[in-house]
């Protein structure tokens, strides 16, 4: 069961699907955004079988097992946060203390694999991808603490599944004056972890010509797409889970309430990565240092005084 | 056809090589992105890294300067991918050719590289975006 659960549903296989469908919609909806037609259904995945059957290139200076594991690894934890989220959302008993702890440094690791590939790889081009991605890393995460350490005051427990119960009894953290401003803490931090514009200095194609990717080709780099794909979807439904009562299987609307929680998340990002320029390193430090972090604070007193 | 092949024709990524055009083609390449021609529609984008690049978008005449780069580049990226020779400059020298540093043309060069590279002459000063999109359907054809 363990095994259909991480390579089937709602691991592997689903988790690939579901967020190669999500990564099309962002780039119609870009497409639609900006007058053109853009791509059909099926793009994405053509884009990934056919990086799947190219050639990898390794370059000269680089280390090759970090160079190619890095992909591997990062593809790994992304099939097993989204199987995680998956199963402990269809059963919340399935969790265990910590659970929410566990997710959070999994969810960094796809970062952290992108930083320790592009260092191995040699290239300039990477390795000032990767520093940035590193500050980035820094940045984001404390406000990102602070968001989920309020949500589990809020729900008094330390488990995912736990967390969902919560809301199912008292109704979503998100209706609530610290639930909405956490919200949007949490949504700009994960714009970030997806490395989309405004904060996608690490990657940064006009300038960086692809940045911390740069080095990277074929197989590789078609693994590290698919685990951002992943990630694509497993994040916005991280956030339906902790703010918006979850993906209620159970109740009869309740699948079609998360798709359409679920498509909102997905076009709010799409709407702020096409309507704002690319930050700095130096301004997106200050972003999540200063401002996001003072509004993470101010959510988490709101909701010690119940708010 | 092979799952591959298939769905490379229906994903090109593109990467510009400007080896000294004088910058109109470049602005006809320009011209595919807009609404108007919008060639995302058939998977066709732009990347900024020759590694990640199924086709080699080279505009101008090669000189001596540029030519260790475009062999540079080209090895650079991952095969299979396919030269497109963009505009009168890069097919056959157009007006500079047998100027004092333009000793050799890019199909040369390139095919000196590697004897089966796959080549694309699209004409014109500049060629029209249509013609470009004339030339990626011939060359997916032959593919
Ligand atoms: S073909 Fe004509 S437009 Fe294009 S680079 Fe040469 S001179 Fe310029």
């Amino acid at each position: 069961m363990e095994v259909f659960n991480y390579l089937v549903f709602p691991g592997f296989l689903f988790a690939t699907v579901a967020g190669l469908l999500t990564w099309w919609l962002d780039r119609k909806v870009t497409a639609r955004v900006q007058y053109r037609v853009g791509p059909p259904w099926y793009q994405t995945f053509a884009d990934v079988v056919k990086l799947m059957g190219k050639e990898v290139l390794i370059p000269e200076n680089a280390r090759k097992t970090g160079f190619l594991l890095a992909p591997i690894v990062a593809l790994s934890a992304s099939a097993l946060v989204a199987t995680m989220i998956g199963v402990f959302n269809m059963n919340w008993s399935a969790g265990f203390v910590g659970d929410i702890i566990v997710f959070w440094y999994i969810l960094t690791i796809p970062s952290i694999m992108l930083i320790l590939g592009a260092a191995a790889s040699g290239g300039p081009l990477s390795s000032v991808g990767s520093s940035r991605e590193i500050k980035m890393l820094l940045a984001y995460e404390v406000p990102f603490i602070i968001v989920i350490t309020m949500i589990i005051f809020k729900a008094d427990t330390l488990s995912f599944g736990g967390i969902i119960k919560y809301q199912a009894g008292h109704g979503p953290i998100l209706y609530s004056v610290s639930g909405v401003i956490g919200f949007i803490v949490a949504l700009l931090c994960v714009q970030a972890k997806l490395g989309l514009v405004p904060f996608d200095a690490p990657e940064a194609e006009t300038e960086l010509g692809g940045g911390i990717l740069y080095d990277y080709s074929g197989a590789a780099l078609g693994a590290f797409k698919l685990a951002k794909a992943m990630l694509f979807y497993t994040l916005p439904i991280f956030m339906i889970s902790l703010f918006w009562g979850g993906v209620q299987i159970g109740n009869g609307l309740g699948i079609l309430w998360a798709v359409l929680k679920y498509l909102l998340i997905i076009v709010l990002i799409t709407l702020i990565r096409n309507t704002n320029p690319r930050l700095r390193i130096d301004q997106i430090m200050k972003f999540f240092w200063g401002k996001l972090t003072l509004l993470a604070i101010v959510a988490f007193i709101l909701s010690v005084l119940g708010i | 056809m092979g799952l591959k092949t298939a769905a490379l024709k229906k994903s090109i990524w593109v990467f510009h090589v400007a080896c000294s055009p004088c910058n109109n083609c470049d602005i006809e390449i320009l011209d595919l992105l807009t609404p108007r021609f919008d060639v995302e529609r058939f998977g066709i984008i732009l990347v900024g890294s020759p590694r990640h690049a199924d086709a080699l978008l080279i505009t101008g005449v090669c000189n001596r300067h540029v030519t260790p780069r475009l062999i540079e580049t080209y090895r650079a990226t991952a095969k299979p991918c396919v030269c497109f020779l963009f505009g009168a400059c890069s097919c056959q020298g157009n007006v500079f050719k047998g100027g004092y540093n333009v000793p050799r043309l890019i199909d040369e060069i390139i095919l000196e590289e590697d004897p089966n590279a796959i080549i694309v002459y699209i004409p014109g000063c500049p060629p029209k975006p249509e013609a470009m999109i004339a030339g990626v359907v011939k060359a997916l054809s032959v593919l």
